[in-house]
């Protein structure tokens, strides 16, 4: 049975709906992410599993037992605030020490869990400081803390991670993802920053305008993403418009106006006239010189028309035949050369007829 | 060179703006308080004012600590003092709480009628109390003095604890309500330790003007009643014996003097950390 289900669960704010009829289900031990830009309503998804908030549709079932009614300081979940949060009158053991007081546990209990905690965060010499006195990262870390000491079922983090600097951010995360390993707690989480979704979480559920776009892995939400909005939202990605040309078990014609047509696969029966976008990831592409052949079943003729050389790697944005603009990412993996093509050189863009997606409108 | 003159006009600058209130305060202030202390010293003239100069002597302390009549009197304006300042606190808070909770534009308002009674005139609103608690025949007692000293100082608790409250970051209440708290808990353990500041600044601000205040136990007390600030005035008055009024005068300002230090001693052991909010 799943940790936590959301069934069919809305939320109105006056007329406007901020979350629409989602249903989800979250097992023990999971890390979970609901991703989105900024207004999706993945925040008042975590309200409401918290209980500061109330589904006007629906129900939320935490180990198949109904929330709803259970006011927050009631439910065996806490919540890691975007802002932290901390009590800035008390220490930093006295903020890890608060849940187990307000369980009430016994002082010895108390004493020995804060002093596990603290060290499973490295900050067992900070104990004695009051929150005000300490670095961005370790506040991060008392507030992990505390929202981990009393062994909640769920621990709910609101965009915790917002360290502005991007080494620190690598480390954290990495620090996170073991840390819920150690702990063994289930994680919801919540992000706006595809790369954090990418690199924490077990299942991540794209959100737009209320709704789940895609429930899904990592990687299958990175390599298939379900719709055009999915996969414009995490990682970078070429959308060419097209329409079916011919469909059938084992290859899928597509054409594109002014290009001509493009070899794809698809294991759904699509009808010849359907349209939709063709989702192509930079990294698929390949870019030859004018004349070099090579034996791809896509091959485009086009012209650098910028580039962006980032050392390992080199960008290269390509103008088709129709005006379209096509972006490649190319590694710079020869010895003794670092760039290939230059702006303004006709190359020929290339893929497999296996790299890209077909997304239906 | 340019560097050095730079400097010399900062100084010019800094000092231009300093000077005028430093010389207010020495003159008006710093100067008024050395000849108190220099006429406590002194001897009474023989038909008021001070005897000329070089006349001087201890009288005024020998009398002061001589008559056990002025230890009780200065520990009955402690206490209602004290009892004031408690009465006070006890009654701003719910309503500082109620204002830093209101929606933004209501908060001005609110805000307003608390400081609305000083648009009126302080001497009208006392007599107004007499009106109030004569016929109730509650007038000329201790029940009367208190009445009036919390009615004319809530203001200055209100003030600095809504400042305070208002800044109080909701977001620690959810937190501590998120961890288990329940709201009782909530109040004592987050919301009344961060408002520790403003209650210190708001008791600061009644409990030493009630120390001195005469005209309330004048008007609203009994014979009973009289505090160190209708002592201190009829000395200069009544009486007319300016030395002993000086030695009282000291006598408060030294201790208020420790009493504000003794506060500040245990504000910075006690309330550490709380200055996220003050």
């Amino acid at each position: 049975m799943a940790l936590l289900e959301l069934k069919n669960i809305t939320r109105r704010f006056g007329s406007l709906e901020a979350v629409k009829d989602v249903t989800l289900s979250i097992a023990a031990g999971e890390f979970f992410t609901l991703l989105g830009p900024s207004g999706c309503g993945k925040t008042t998804i975590l309200r409401m599993l918290a209980g500061f908030d109330a589904p006007d549709a629906g129900d939320i079932l935490l180990d198949g037992v109904s929330l709803a009614g259970v006011p927050p300081e009631k439910r065996p979940l806490h919540t890691v605030f975007q802002s932290y949060a901390l009590f800035p009158h008390m220490t930093v053991a006295g903020n890890v020490a608060f849940p187990l007081e307000m369980a009430g546990r016994s002082g010895d209990e108390i004493k020995r869990r804060v002093a596990e905690t603290l060290s499973l965060v490295h900050l067992t010499d900070k104990a004695a400081q009051f929150p005000p006195e300490l670095s961005g990262g370790q506040t991060q870390r008392v507030a992990l803390a505390r929202g981990l000491v009393n062994q909640p079922r769920l621990l709910l983090l609101d965009e915790p991670l917002a360290a502005p600097d991007a080494n620190l951010r690598e480390e954290t995360q990495a620090a996170l993802i073991a840390l819920q390993r150690a702990v063994g707690i289930t994680f919801v989480f919540v992000t706006h920053s595809q790369q954090e979704a990418l690199a924490l979480s077990h299942r991540i559920g794209v959100m737009k305008d209320g709704r789940i776009e895609q429930c899904d892995e990592p990687d299958k939400l990175y390599t298939a993403p379900a719709n055009r909005f999915v996969a414009d939202f995490i990682g970078k990605i070429n959308l060419i418009d097209v329409e079916v040309a011919a469909s059938s078990k084992v290859l899928l014609t597509l054409r594109a106006a002014g290009l001509g047509e493009i070899a794809a696969t698809d294991p759904r029966p699509l009808k010849p006239g359907e349209r939709g976008a063709f989702a192509l990831r930079p990294e698929l592409i390949r870019i030859y010189g004018h004349q070099e052949s090579a034996d791809l079943k896509n091959r485009f003729a086009g012209r650098v028309k910028e580039l962006l050389y980032l050392g390992d790697v080199t960008l290269y944005k390509v103008e088709l035949a129709n005006g379209f603009v096509v972006e490649a990412l190319m590694p710079n993996a020869a010895p003794g050369r670092a760039k290939f093509h230059e702006v303004g050189d006709a190359v020929a863009v290339c893929w497999r007829h296996d790299a890209g997606v077909f997304l239906r409108a | 060179m340019k560097a050095r003159d730079a400097t010399a006009g900062a100084t010019l600058t800094r000092w231009t703006v300093v000077a005028p209130p430093t010389l207010f305060l020495v003159v008006f202030f710093l100067l008024p308080a050395l000849i108190v202390v220099a006429a406590s010293f002194r001897e009474p003239g023989e038909f008021g004012g001070l005897a000329p100069w070089p006349a001087h002597s201890l009288d005024a302390y020998r009398f002061l600590f001589g008559d056990v009549i002025y230890v009780e009197i200065f520990a009955r304006s402690f206490l209602v003092a004290a009892l004031t300042t408690l009465l006070c606190v006890v009654l701003a808070y719910p309503l500082a709480w109620l204002i830093a909770k209101s929606p933004a534009k209501r908060r001005d308002l609110l805000v307003l009628l608390v400081i609305l009674p000083f648009a009126s005139n302080f001497l009208v609103r006392i007599y107004a109390w007499i009106m109030i608690l004569g016929p109730a025949g509650l007038l000329y007692s201790p029940f009367a003095v208190i009445a009036g000293m919390v009615y004319v100082h809530l203001p200055f608790m209100i003030l600095p604890l809504y400042t305070n409250l208002e800044k109080h970051d909701p977001a620690l209440l959810e937190a501590a309500q998120d961890l288990g708290a329940s709201a009782w808990t909530r109040f004592w353990r987050v919301t009344f330790p961060l408002s520790l500041p403003g209650i210190v600044s708001g008791s600061a601000l009644v409990f030493i003007p009630v120390l001195g205040m005469f005209a309330v136990p004048e008007l609203l007390g009994g014979t009973g009643d009289i505090l160190i600030g209708n002592l201190i005035k009829a000395q200069f008055l009544e009486d007319r014996d300016w030395p002993l009024g000086s030695a009282f005068s000291i006598m408060l300002t030294l201790l208020v003097l420790a009493l504000a230090g003794l506060t500040a001693w245990a504000a910075r052991r006690g309330l550490h950390g709380t200055q996220a909010v003050s």
